[in-house]
């Protein structure tokens, strides 16, 4: 796999929460032109422009209702490729196929797309340019937090309107779902199972029935041919409200799962973390990569069960490990060895973060983090210092 | 031409692929057109007698046929059937026409000599011949011919056949060219196998979908034009063929030598379909032959065009690599001929379609004789044995193999809508395991699959989109409910059946052969038998037994030995019941030999065992019955067991077993390295565990925790003699494991959550071990004997550390300063409490000698002022002197360094190691 394209994908992915902000902004008001040039971090939509235009131009393949390209063509842009006329089409999602061909082929048949995964898989970068190319609009975006209200899945009201002319369709505000089931677009929900459970299962009527009653005037919004709707969320965080059995069953689920080689990983968390010290300040540490190898490495076995030579299984701490939380503790180690340190990255910077994210549960993932270090750290080649960092910090 | 060749004379060619469902159901159909007077089919002809029991009642496929050589039972070959297997439509359809069916390929007399000739040479050279042997085994394959003639001997088999297996897997298909083939008809055969890769070439212009499909689309077009000239036309239809799998037999034998050959053989599925554009030639057997339904119009059509491009196809490669089939192919043509002057015209051949063209071929009959004369024999026999669809599979193995025999099962059985009936498997499965799973769930997945297919480009919905469907609507996106819908359904769990009037099985002879060898009369009259395992007779009969016993067949029993304790001694009582024989045939199924099968037994068994401790106990009786070979996979599961059970308990009684087995392994010079280190990892998450573990029991678990301490103790004893790396400390030199346990007892001890009882114990196994002063000892034991600790946690503390059969009666009368503790705290014990602690204390203390008990007594009754210090010399005891008299004690050393293997430093200087 072009390595060098991956970490686009999950770093996108990162910005998530600001980005996603932003979103909800453009989404409550009519998406203005503003120059997509200037903006600090333009919409898929327009930071691909051109390509999902030549992809228009060239797509011959029979399209759904509402939908601006064909399945075939939307999974060329996710995917990447060339045109019969030379156009290269860049890759925005980096993996396997098949979860990009079965996340096109789910919302061409109508059913509402769940995107599962831990932080750093790109859940939001995927969903976001499976709108803009379906739909060629990515901003119809609810953000789901533990305070997201009905309204904002549902519709809110303007009250100095419904004060004064009474309640009307002029006086209600709708939201991002609401427009799209009008329009016949695709909506987005980003991190579903934040929001609170009452609040969730008010899609379960929009997704099943595909329409929006509104009591207060006696009228109901029906959804369009061309509505769909994709959610994200994240499977092993804690602090989410699970899906109802009955919300769940709406959605097909699609698991984007993590960077498939160790390789892979490091230049991700690398990359990601360059840019992040330059962005914060910090002073420049030389060549931290054995030592990013090696959080990365950890993370990766005690997420898999099992260690990088297969042969020996391990137990999995109960948190996420996810690449995200690799690179901050990489940050924070360089942090550490910028200021406190000598300037070298060194195992005794890391070894603190990386007690932080595995020992989550005090008791169960204490005992797992002491049989790792016993069964596989101390046994390692060259992994001497890092052990005995680790035992420091452990004790 | 097919149609066409038959009327004027020629034979009718059935070019298939083993195990095709696309190709069983056309050549049931192209049977039924043509009513052949015989049926030849690729296979030994030593299985001519056989073939009537593939009608018996009692017969249900998947069934094997085996060759095996009379005198070397572990050289032998499969050809796997399923009801899915056009061999096996051909067959059963002969049987119920009353049409004459037979088997033509080379004898198994002939291939299991290849497999010979080829493990004397011993690998490397081999001639044309030993290329040949494998090349069946690797392209064409996959199918039919699983081969593992085993090269030299019984234990070589496991290692050959997976040689074969890798071999195998690709496999199969040639047939497909049709597909290719249809755009470019004007060029003859050859360029019509070049043109393919260029049409192929055209559309990846268009992007990747758009090739697939535009592959597709072409063929779907010439359907209707299925004229016997047009080839691409036919392809579509059910095509059937892929000769790999049939090619193959059994020459595949292992034999090989391999890598080297591998270049150069070629396989025929995978050209064909690159050059349709796939990059999984599997993917496009099934796609243009699997999972299309029969030409409905010309039953001949599919051949014709698979045969057509085998034809190219050969052209272009010759033989491909696979030199062994022109004998086999010759052999074949002599057969046909032969046959066609017995029937006539109505001759029907099915064999693997790689080998049409060359049947087609008109050669010399001289020339072919010539091929198959004076080659070297073997004496075999034939018989069928049960298969399952688990060893259809690729994934385990027996030679060439199809990944998703269920599927294919399922594609060949139903009667239309084959997506639907499976959504609804699927369903039914998950529903019997608790998952909810709606009607609505199945809708929803069938439409997801078929769109996919669509946006795929195939012309259904495959294996692959099922399973995805199934994941994203049916299981959450998660894999593990799509693990079981694998096994259960992918690959399936259907066991075949042979009538019991099918000849006896290999393993039954193997079986009488050693028992001749080793003079061991099966007998229905019990009696014991005692071995003595440093002679070679005897240990090779306690093998013979406990293998026997892993296969399930308890002929004989071990019981106790009498007199002697020594682990070189054996006693067995043995008693053969005639249904053991039964046994045996069923033991067959693992294999041919006593010790590939219980190997193949003992693999099976530790990959299905729950619970820690029965892996142990496989390890220990792989062993027993020396099965080297199987010891890695136990010890591959022993280890990810250990590493996920969490209960340290668990890992505590798994221990002492696996060192127990090391001792074993000594006595029979087995090499213990690899269980070795099991062990050792298995007490390092002991270790680790442990204290966790520790905290906040009940009295009963306390209890059964002390135990667990003791076992790990000891067995951690005998490890670290087994272990090499020691470390030089204060008192000599000692293995590493004990030193991390003593910390861990260290630990144990100083933790105020420990139950009493262990931290007891741990106190005194360390005072025992010399890892602890006796002041120390002492200065725990006030501390937990003083007044601010619970009466009853202290006197468990008392128990673990005195109590038991452990000795400590005697601590407390050679050390009356602890004596002195305990009495201080006893009496010290207030009224309310003393009830409480009173059974403790009556348990730790009735469980002395009575001769301690007295001792103890007297000195508490001779009261604190008349102790001694605390040297641990006892003072005055009746009968005694005051002081020792040295030299009579000296004269007992000798004796003591006999008793104990010691040389006279050990005793000097560390009387206390010795003891632990």
């Amino acid at each position: 796999m072009p390595v060098s394209v991956e970490p686009t994908t999950v770093e996108q992915g990162h910005d998530q929460s600001a980005g996603a902000n932003a979103h909800t902004d453009a989404g409550a008001r009519p998406p203005v032109e503003q120059a997509a040039a200037t903006a600090l971090r333009p919409h898929a939509e327009n930071a691909f422009a051109a390509e999902l235009t030549a992809l228009a131009a060239q797509d011959d393949r029979p399209r759904p209702a509402r939908w601006k390209l064909s399945p075939w063509a939307v999974a060329t842009y996710l995917l990447g490729g060339t045109l019969p006329d030379g156009t290269v089409i860049t890759p925005k999602y980096v993996g396997p196929r098949r979860i990009v061909e079965v996340a096109v082929t789910t919302l061409a048949t109508d059913r509402a797309l769940l995107l599962l995964g831990v932080p750093g898989t790109a859940k939001t970068w995927v969903s976001e340019h499976l709108a803009a190319a379906v739909s060629g609009d990515s901003t119809l975006l609810v953000q789901g937090t533990a305070g997201t209200p009905e309204e904002a899945i549902r519709y809110g009201w303007n009250y100095a309107r419904l004060l004064a002319h009474g309640p009307s369709r002029d006086a209600l505000v709708p939201s991002p779902v609401m427009r799209a089931m009008a329009e016949g677009m695709t909506a987005r929900v980003e991190e579903l199972t934040r929001i609170p459970a009452d609040v969730q299962d008010t899609l379960i009527t929009i997704l099943s029935e595909k329409t929006l009653p509104i009591p207060e005037l006696g009228e109901e919004v029906q959804a369009v041919r061309g509505f769909n709707l994709i959610a994200t969320a994240n499977d092993r965080d804690r602090g989410v409200n699970d899906l109802s059995s009955a919300l769940r069953r709406r959605f097909n689920t699609v698991v984007l799962p993590l960077p498939e080689s160790a390789d892979a990983e490091v230049d991700i968390v690398s990359r990601r973390v360059d840019q992040i010290g330059r962005s914060l300040d910090l002073p420049a540490v030389p060549d931290g990569i054995a030592e990013i190898r090696r959080v990365v490495t950890v993370f990766r076995e005690l997420r898999d069960g099992v260690t990088a030579d297969g042969r020996t299984k391990l137990k999995s701490p109960s948190g996420t490990l996810s690449t995200a939380e690799a690179i901050s503790v990489v940050t924070n180690g360089l942090a550490l060895a910028a200021h406190f340190g000598d300037g070298v990255l060194r195992p005794g910077d890391v070894a603190a973060g990386i007690l932080g994210a595995v020992v989550r549960d005090p008791a169960a993932d204490r005992v797992i983090w002491q049989e790792y270090l016993e069964a596989v750290v101390r046994e390692r080649d060259g992994w001497k210092d890092f052990y005995r960092a680790c035992r420091e910090v452990s004790a | 031409m097919g149609a066409e060749q038959q009327r004027d004379g020629g034979p009718l060619l059935l070019g298939v692929r083993h195990h095709g469902p696309g190709s069983a159901r056309a050549v049931r159909a192209a049977l039924e057109a043509a009513r052949p007077s015989v049926v030849l089919i690729e296979g030994p002809p030593e299985a001519d007698a056989l073939i009537p029991l593939a009608a018996d009642e009692a017969m249900r496929p998947p069934v094997a046929l085996l060759a095996h050589a009379v005198d070397e039972p572990g050289r032998s070959a499969f050809w796997p059937l399923a009801e899915f297997s056009p061999e096996w439509v051909a067959i059963r359809w002969s049987l119920e026409q009353g049409v004459p069916a037979r088997f033509i390929d080379l004898p198994a007399t002939h291939t299991l000599a290849w497999g010979r000739e080829d493990g004397a040479a011993g690998g490397p050279p081999h001639g044309p011949g030993a290329v040949e042997g494998e090349a069946p085994g690797g392209p064409a394959a996959a199918g039919f011919a699983a081969g593992s003639p085993a090269g030299t001997g019984a234990a070589a088999s496991p290692k050959r056949a997976d040689a074969a297996r890798s071999g195998d897997g690709t496999g199969a298909v040639p047939a497909g060219g049709s597909s290719g083939a249809g755009g470019s008809r004007e060029a003859g055969g050859a360029a019509r196998v070049a043109a393919p890769p260029t049409a192929g070439a055209a559309p990846p212009a268009a992007g990747l979908t758009a090739d697939a499909r535009a592959g597709v689309g072409a063929s779907r077009v010439s359907d209707g034009s299925s004229g016997p000239s047009d080839p691409s036309g036919p392809s579509d239809p059910p095509g059937p063929p892929g000769p790999s799998s049939l090619s193959d037999p059994p020459g595949s034998p292992d034999g090989v030598g391999p890598a080297g050959d591998d270049a150069v053989r070629i396989d025929p599925l995978a050209v064909l379909a690159e050059a349709a554009g796939y990059d999984d030639p599997e993917r496009w057997w099934e796609d243009v032959v699997e999972h299309r339904g029969t030409g409905e119009a010309d039953p001949f059509g599919p051949f014709e065009v698979l045969e057509e491009a085998m034809a190219a196809l050969r052209e272009t490669y010759g033989v491909g690599g696979h030199t062994r089939d022109l004998v086999r192919e010759a052999h074949m043509r002599l057969q046909v001929r032969a046959a066609q002057r017995e029937f006539g015209a109505g001759v029907a051949v099915v064999c693997g379609a790689w080998h049409v063209p060359a049947l087609r071929e008109k050669r010399a009959v001289a020339a072919d004789r010539a091929l198959v004369r004076g080659l070297a024999k073997v004496k075999t026999d034939m018989t069928w044995v049960p298969w399952t669809y688990r060893r259809l599979s690729r994934v385990s193995g027996y030679g060439a193999g199809i990944e998703s025999p269920g599927w294919y099962g399922h594609l060949f059985s139903v009667p239309d809508r084959p997506v639907e009936r499976w959504m609804t498997k699927v369903a039914g499965l998950l529903r019997e395991e608790d998952r909810i799973v709606s009607s609505a769930h199945v809708i929803e997945a069938v439409r997801l699959a078929e769109t996919l297919a669509v946006v795929r480009g195939r012309p259904l919905a495959g294996l692959g989109e099922t399973t995805d469907a199934v994941r994203a609507v049916m299981c959450e996106g998660s894999d593990v409910p799509l693990g079981l819908v694998h096994e259960r359904l992918v690959v399936g769990e259907v066991l075949g059946e042979v009538p019991e009037t099918a000849p006896a099985v290999p393993l039954q002879r193997d079986l009488d052969r050693l028992q001749r060898r080793l003079r061991l009369r099966p007998e229905v009259q019990e009696r014991e038998l005692e071995l003595d395992l440093r002679k070679d007779t005897d240990a090779a009969r306690s093998r013979l037994l406990h293998r026997l016993r892993l296969l399930g067949v308890d002929w004989g029993e071990p019981v106790a030995s009498r007199g002697s304790t020594g682990t070189f001694r054996e006693t067995w009582r043995l008693r053969w019941e005639p249904e053991l024989a039964v046994r045996v045939a069923e033991a067959g199924v693992w294999g041919t030999t006593v010790p590939s099968a219980a190997t193949a037994k003992v693999e099976t068994d530790a990959v299905a065992a729950r619970a820690l401790a029965d892996v142990t106990a496989l390890a220990e009786h792989c062993l027993l019955a020396e099965l080297p070979d199987a010891l890695p996979v136990v010890m591959r599961v022993l280890a990810d067991r250990a590493a996920l059970d969490a209960d340290v308990g668990h890992l505590a009684q798994a221990l002492p077993a696996l060192v127990r087995s090391l001792r074993y392994g000594d006595v029979r010079g087995t090499d213990t390295q690899a269980l070795t280190e099991v062990a050792a990892g298995l007490a390092e998450r002991i270790f680790v565990g442990l204290p966790p573990a520790c905290a906040a029991l009940d009295a009963e678990a306390a209890e059964e925790m002390r135990r667990h301490v003791d076992a790990v103790h000891g067995a951690v004893g005998l490890l670290g003699e087994a272990r090499n790396d020691s470390v030089q400390g204060e008192s000599g030199q000692r293995p590493v494991i004990r030193l991390r346990w003593y910390s861990v007892l260290r630990v144990l001890c100083a933790r105020d959550v420990v139950p009493g009882v262990v931290r007891g114990r741990a106190v005194r196994l360390l005072l025992d071990d010399g890892e602890l002063a006796h002041e120390e000892a002492a200065r725990l034991m006030g501390l937990v004997l003083s007044p601010g600790t619970a009466p009853g946690d202290a006197a468990a503390w008392i128990e673990g550390f005195v109590g038991g059969g452990s000795g400590g009666g005697l601590l407390l009368v050679h050390d009356e300063r602890l004596l002195g503790l305990v009495d201080a705290w006893l009496t010290g014990v207030p009224a309310d409490a003393f009830t409480d602690v009173l059974p403790l204390l009556r348990r730790t203390f009735s469980a002395y000698e009575p001769g301690v008990r007295r001792t103890l007594g007297e000195l508490v009754r001779r009261g604190p002022g008349a102790r001694g210090g605390a040297s641990g010399v006892v003072a005055r005891v009746p009968g005694f002197a005051p002081e020792l008299d040295d030299e009579r004690a000296d004269a007992v050393l000798p004796v003591l360094r006999l008793l104990l293997g010691l040389d006279d430093n050990d005793l000097v200087n560390d009387p206390v190691g010795v003891a632990g």
